[in-house]
Order: structure tokens, then sequence, then C-alpha cells
């Protein structure tokens, strides 16, 4: 009776195995490879972009970013001569590098109206257990195949959600503007260690309160495609 | 009037005891960078904890920018007190020497010596500030190289361009030196009343001490009395290293947040220098000089 | 033409009377002895005259013009020792002449510096520091100082304090010179009339802040009068005597007895006088010398 069970409990785990590896071959939505497919034209890309940090609690001005790529899924932001902030884990998660894995099962969620474009909503759930993501919401109109919104749920990194409009790289899927949104956590030093025990920033302190949402946001001036990217910038 | 700062530079410099306070100064900035220089990533990391929760932060750091401030916010506590060593000494150690008996029968008036002596006082203290200046700031700079300038306050953070920092630091120098000839003037005043050197110089040190306790303390009480003491100005330099943000929370490259408060904190530390250097002329006139 | 001219000065510490109601005059080219013992006032007085202390009254006038008025034109034409040599330890003796030169409003050579320091015998170690002198040496450099710039009148406070036999009659030397040669008004300040009446032309003795002898050195010294002592039962009683008799002028200013420089020859004269009057008398001692007096009041004040 109990060897019984197991074989049968081993039985499950081997089919739902198999049928969720199956799936990710055979049985993703066409929308997403059609996504995918277009992406696929893009090996690499170095892109000059100005960033915009907003998070509550940080003061930083616009500065000038250089976005590297390299499929399958490597991205580095790197800010011109400074420093730069940006989302712990987040901004790797771009559908570049989610689809480029194709280790996915898609899941149709219907449509939404999102910025009076009729799009569909996909859900993506990972099959290698190694990937950081836990399940990602792809917003995708059926017409350009084009990703205009994801939502992410990382396993260490919190939730994230992705805003995207195009222009002149449309046709390679590429924005020209990203808006990473993610959840802040509260900030605070004690003054003993910062050594500051005059009286603080008052409107910091309101804007800490009302808003616990922080956004980057890359503005895209230009893309080089696929001119060769070392692997030494990631 | 020139002779006689002359005069009394010359006396200072002459002084063994002078080159103690820019001996630890130097001490003291070499150990802190040595310090950070070897560890400085998991102390960066320390202050950062919170940040790192939410944001991945990418660059250097733990540049020279941020290294000179580290020490200014260290340094400008100790500072006063080895201005102090030579501030408070100023009459009161000749008094004790007994040659100011001989500098006050010069065909000079006791209002002249007094501010030579104060000047030359101040241009040491300029002078020690200036070499805290070249070692926190040049010499982190060198050490440590440049980037943007990544300030962890209390309750926020501020980002500040490279190009933007400099100039902030020339700021923040001369506030401090306002700061510290506050600390000159007040051992000026304390010199005045005493015929040794030993109680000036102590009592100089344990006011500093006495008022920035009263001033870092949140305690409603001392919130009252806060805004009137000199050391709660004191250390307002770090007004020019925080950041005005727009409508859209971008901050505005060369502003700075706070101008009155700066404003207010000269003033206040300004009226002290002239109260203080005024009050010390006062005693000194008006004192028979039998030492 | 009186270089010093002291009116009614007194000073007050508190309930303490340093300086009581002291007048007095320094002419032009004297040496001017100022004797008395420690503690008698010499130094207020002479700090005083320098302005580093405030009178509590009376009017101090060097070279006809008030010292609380016009303090920085007097004092360009004075230089003074107050009390210890006090020098930077830290400075050679050199290096003070140079630094007291500076602040003064004329010009003052390398020449002169050098000069001066040969006058007071420095010049084998003018290039040490002071730390390293003895006290007779920092006196020495103390002197030069006030010597420096060249001054019309020169005020010396106890100038021959730790310094050796030599050193004093150097700077006895010296001060002759100063005022014989050059012409400078000396005024000098001692504990020992031994060191001044060489020098003085003009004495006065101070004992707690009150004037007790003026006078011309050599007519105080004069061999030909006496100093006497009339010890009595009944002081009163004989000082009318006294002064019916016109020996008041002889009368010698004493809070306790009754001192008189008199001519020898009219000793005998004031002694009748006294038992004539039938003052009950214990004594009358003479003593030597102005010394002796000097000796006697300072003592046992």
């Amino acid at each position: 009776m109990k060897n019984y069970k197991i074989i049968l409990l081993v039985g499950i785990l081997f089919c739902t195995s198999f049928f969720m590896s199956s799936n990710a071959f055979s049985q993703n939505d066409p929308l997403i490879e059609k996504v995918a497919q277009k992406l696929a034209l893009v090996n690499d890309y170095v892109a000059e972009g100005v960033m915009k940090t907003d998070v509550s609690f940080i003061k930083a001005s616009l500065g000038k970013v250089k976005v590297y790529f390299k499929k399958p899924n490597l991205l580095k932001v790197k800010k011109e001569g400074g420093i730069s902030l940006l989302p712990r884990g987040g901004v790797s998660l771009t559908i570049n590098t989610l689809l480029n894995t194709k280790q996915y099962t898609t899941i149709a969620a219907g449509t939404q109206l999102l910025n009076g474009k009729n799009l569909n909503v996909i859900k993506l759930i990972p099959t290698d257990d190694n990937l950081d993501w836990v399940i990602s919401t792809l917003w995708i109109d059926p017409i350009d195949a084009l990703v205009y919104k994801t939502a992410t749920t990382t396993k260490e990194n919190g939730s994230y959600e992705i805003t995207m409009q195009y222009g002149d790289y449309a046709k390679y899927g590429l924005a020209s503007k990203i808006i990473f949104s993610f959840n802040t956590k509260d900030y605070k030093l004690p003054n003993g260690i910062t050594l500051e025990f005059g009286d603080d920033d008052p409107t910091a302190k309101q804007k800490a309160l009302k808003n616990k949402k922080g956004t980057i946001e890359i503005t895209y001036k230009n893309y080089t495609i696929n001119k060769g990217v070392p692997n030494s910038i990631f | 009037m020139w002779s006689l700062i002359n005069v009394e530079l010359y006396k200072i410099f002459r002084r063994p005891r002078t080159y103690i306070a820019f001996g630890a100064v130097a001490a003291l900035i070499v150990v802190i960078q040595l310090g950070l220089k070897i560890d400085g990533n998991s102390y960066a990391a320390f202050l950062m904890k919170d940040i790192n929760d939410t944001l991945t932060v990418d660059g250097k750091v733990l540049n020279g920018y941020l290294i000179c401030y580290i020490l200014l916010q260290l340094l400008l506590v100790h500072v006063p007190l080895l201005v102090a060593l030579i501030a408070a000494d100023m009459i009161s150690g000749e008094a004790n020497l007994g040659t100011l008996r001989l500098l006050f029968s010069t065909p000079y008036s006791r209002t002249s010596w007094m501010m030579a002596k104060f000047i030359a006082a101040s241009v040491y203290t300029i002078l020690l500030l200036i070499w805290l200046a070249f070692l926190a700031l040049f010499v982190s700079m060198w050490v440590f190289g440049t980037d943007d300038l990544f300030l962890m306050k209390s309750n926020y953070v501020v980002l500040i361009q490279q190009q933007d920092v400099l100039w902030r630091y020339v700021g923040a120098f001369v506030f401090a030196s306002f700061s510290l000839l506050t600390v000159t003037s007040l051992g000026f005043l304390m010199s005045s009343m005493a015929g040794n050197s030993i109680g000036p110089i102590v009592g100089t040190m344990s006011a500093i001490v006495f008022f920035t306790i009263l001033s870092t303390l949140n305690i409603p009480l001392f919130t009252i009395i806060k805004p009137y003491l000199f050391t709660t100005h004191m250390n307002n330099w770090k007004e020019f290293f925080d950041i005005q943000v727009n409508a859209n929370n971008e901050a505005i490259k060369g502003s700075i947040l706070n101008i009155p408060k700066i404003k207010t904190s000269l003033s206040v530390l300004t009226l002290h220098i002239v109260l203080f250097v005024s009050a010390s002329i006062m005693i000194i006139k008006k004192k028979d000089i039998l030492s | 033409m009186s270089v010093i001219k002291v009116e009614h000065i007194s000073k007050h510490f508190g309930n303490l009377k340093a300086v009581d109601d002291l007048s007095f005059e320094v002419q032009a080219g004297q040496v001017f002895g100022f004797l008395g013992q420690n503690g008698s006032g010499k130094s207020t007085t002479i700090r005083m005259l320098l302005s580093l202390i405030h009178p509590s009254s009376g009017r101090i006038e060097i070279f006809g013009q008030s010292i609380e008025k016009n303090r920085e034109a007097i004092l360009e034409q004075v230089g003074a020792i107050i009390e210890r040599p006090d020098l930077y330890p830290y400075l050679s003796a050199k290096e003070h002449l140079q630094l007291f030169a500076k602040v003064r409003k004329q010009q003052i050579s390398t020449n002169a510096i050098d000069e001066t320091l040969v006058k007071v015998g420095l010049a084998h170690r003018s290039k040490d520091k002071v730390q390293t002198f003895s006290l007779g040496m920092k006196q020495r450099l103390g002197i030069a100082i006030a010597l420096v710039h060249n001054p019309s009148l020169i005020i010396l406070d106890e100038p021959t304090n730790g310094l050796d036999p030599q050193g004093i009659a150097d700077i006895r030397q010296l001060i002759k010179q100063l005022a014989q040669e050059e012409g400078k008004t000396v005024f000098v300040s001692s504990h020992l009339l031994s060191e001044i009446e060489q020098v003085a032309h003009q004495i006065l003795i101070i004992h707690q802040g009150k004037k007790m002898v003026e006078g011309v050195t050599r007519e105080l010294l004069d061999p030909e009068k006496r100093i006497v002592q009339i010890k009595t039962m009944d002081d009163a009683g004989a000082l009318q005597v006294i002064v019916a008799g016109s020996f008041s002028n002889y009368l010698l200013p004493r809070k306790e007895g009754i001192f008189l420089k008199i001519p020898t020859y009219e000793i005998p004269l004031l002694t009748e006088s006294l038992i004539k009057a039938e003052v009950s008398l214990l004594g009358i001692e003479t003593k030597n010398s102005l010394e002796d007096y000097f000796l006697q009041i300072t003592s046992n004040a």
C-alpha cells in the first residue's frame, strides 16, 4: 500500500514535468513567439540614453547612461562617469532577457485596454527553477507585436513593472523609453552614523510618506545594433 | 598694525606647539584614509544596507569626495579643540610668560595688539583649515579618485554629480572657516580673562564639547535653546551638500536646498565672532596688567 | 624740565592700598633712584608710569603730556624693563630685539640692534635661544630691549636682579653712561640702597605705598647729617617740642617712632630741649646713614 502511494506520487511528478517541459517547446502563445522572433533579430546592442531616478528618498539628477545588451540575457546599465542607482535585479529583466531564455510556459489571460491600446495579456511562468523570476505578465499589442508593459515578480527582489514606449527601433522590438517601477523599502540611517543633528529636510519626510513607489526612467537616444559587445562589459 | 600682525604671526609659527595641531590633523586624516582604503567597502556596505534592499548602487561610491565628506564630519568636531590650543593661549599665555607687559608698554594701543593677535590667531586657524582641506580633499581625490558624491543622510540619499561637487567644498570650507573663527574668538575671549593658558584652553574645549552635546541632543528642552547655540550653526557646512529637486524629483544641478539656513548660520557665527572679540578687547582695555 | 611728573597717585586693589598718594618729579638727564623693599609699591608705580595699570586716582605726566591721553606718543620715547626679565624662550636674543624693533614706529637698523647687544654684553650669545640663558643674561637682554629704540626715558625695574657682582657693576656703569654721555633720563628702582646711591642723583624711598623720603642723594647721604630715632613714653609731647624748637624740618615721615635727619651739631640741642620739656625719654639712638634708616623702616614696618 505504502509502495503504491510512492509509485503514484513519482508517477504524477514525472507526468507533470513531462507535460510542462513539452509545453515549453510546443504550446507557447503564437504572439509571444512573434515577439520573440522580432527580438531574435538583435544579437547585441549598445544604447545611449538619459536616466532619471525618481525614488522618494533619493535626490539625483538626470544622468547619461549606456545600456549594453548581449544575447541571451546579458544586460548592463552604465552611467557615464558616475554612480548609478538601479532597481535591484530589476533592470536585467527586460523583454529580451525574459524571452530569450525560452524557458517558460505561457498562459493567455485575455485582453486589456492600456493607454488607448487593446493589448493581449499573457502570463509567463518559468520552467527553469534557476531563473530568478517567478511570474511575469506581459501586455502585448497583437498588431505590431510590441510589449508595452511587463509586471514581473522575482524570487528575491520583489516585484517590478516595466512600461515601454516605442519609436525608431520598434522593428527590433527595442523601446525608446523604459520606465521601471518598483516598491521601495524604508530608508533610515541613525543620526549617530550620519552625524547629522540639524533639522531634517521636512519636504523629504513628507515625500517619503506619500510615495512608496520608485521609478527609474531611461530614455534612449540611439541604439547601435549587432555591432558586437565584448563580454568583459557585463 | 601690519607690523604687529607680523610679530604675532612670527611668534605663533616659531612655537613648537603650533605644529602639534598640523601634525595631529595630518595623523588623524591619514589614519582614517588608511582605514577606509583597507576596509572602506565594508563601511560603505554598512551605510548602504537599507539602500541595497531596493537598489543596486553601481559606481565608485567610496571616492575622494565621499572620503572628504566623512573626514570633515569627523574632524570638524575635533579641529576646534586644536584651534583652542592656540587661540586660548594668545593672551593668557603671554600673561603667564610675563611678556604681555612688554607688548603693552610699546607705543601701540591695547586694541591694536588685540586685533593683531586675533588676526594672527585667525590666520593660524585658516591655515589649519587649508591644511585640512588639502589633506582631506585633494589627497583623498588623489588616493581614492573622484566620482559622483553619493551622500547618505538620515532620511534620504543625495547623489551629486561629479562636476557639481568641488564648488560645494569651496563653500563648505569657507563656511567652516567661520565656524572655526568662532572657536578662535571664544578661545580668545577666555584667554583675555585668565592669567595662564590651561584655564582658557580647557574652558574653550569644555564649552565646545558642552554646547555640541546640547546641539546634538534631541530633547525638547534643548530644542528651544538650540538655535541660539553657535555649535548648532557650526555644523551647517553640510547644507552645501543638499540639493534642490524639481517637481519631477530631479535634482537641480548647482542648487543648494536651504540657502537661508546657510545665511542665518553665517550671520549667527559672525555675530558671535564680533561679540567675543569685542568683549575680549573691552576686558583687556580695562584690565590692570599685573603679570 | 621734568620728564616725569606724578601727582597724588593712588592705586587700590580691593582693600589693599598698593600706592598711597604718591607724588614726585624726575628731571631730564637725571638718574632717579626709586627705593623700596619688595612689595612696597615700586612695581605698581612703574606699571602706572607705563599705563599698564590704571591709577585709582591722581595724575601722571611724562614729557609734559598725560599718559592716559597721549600714551602712544609717550611710550615711543620710553624704554622699560618691568620686574623679572620674562621673554620668549623659543626666540634668540637677536630675534627678541628684531621683534621689538618692529613694534616701534621709527625704523631701527640692524646695526642699532647689534650695537645694543654689544652694549649689554650679549653679542657673543646673540643667536642662542633665551631658554638657555641664565637669569643675569635675561636681565641684560631685557635692558637691551628697553634700549634698542634709543628712548629718551629709560625705566629700569630692579635691573641688577640676578646679576653677579661684575654684572651689577656693568649695569651701574651703563646707567651712568646713559645719563652722562647720552643725556638720557633713567628711572631705576631697587630694594638695595647700595646699588642706587652710587648712580642716582635723586632718591625716593617708598614704603607700603607711601613716600618716606625724597631728596638729592648727596644731601641724603651727607655725613654731616645724622639720622636720630627718639624713643619716648610720650611721642606726642616729644613732637610738640620738636615743632616748637624748629626741628620739624628734620623730621622723617614714619608711622611709628620719631625719626629725624639732623646735623650732628644740633643733636645736643634737641636732647636738651626734650629734657627741659620733661618728655619722658627712653633714649636717643643715632643712625649712621640712610642705609640704616632704610633698613630700619623696611625691616619692622
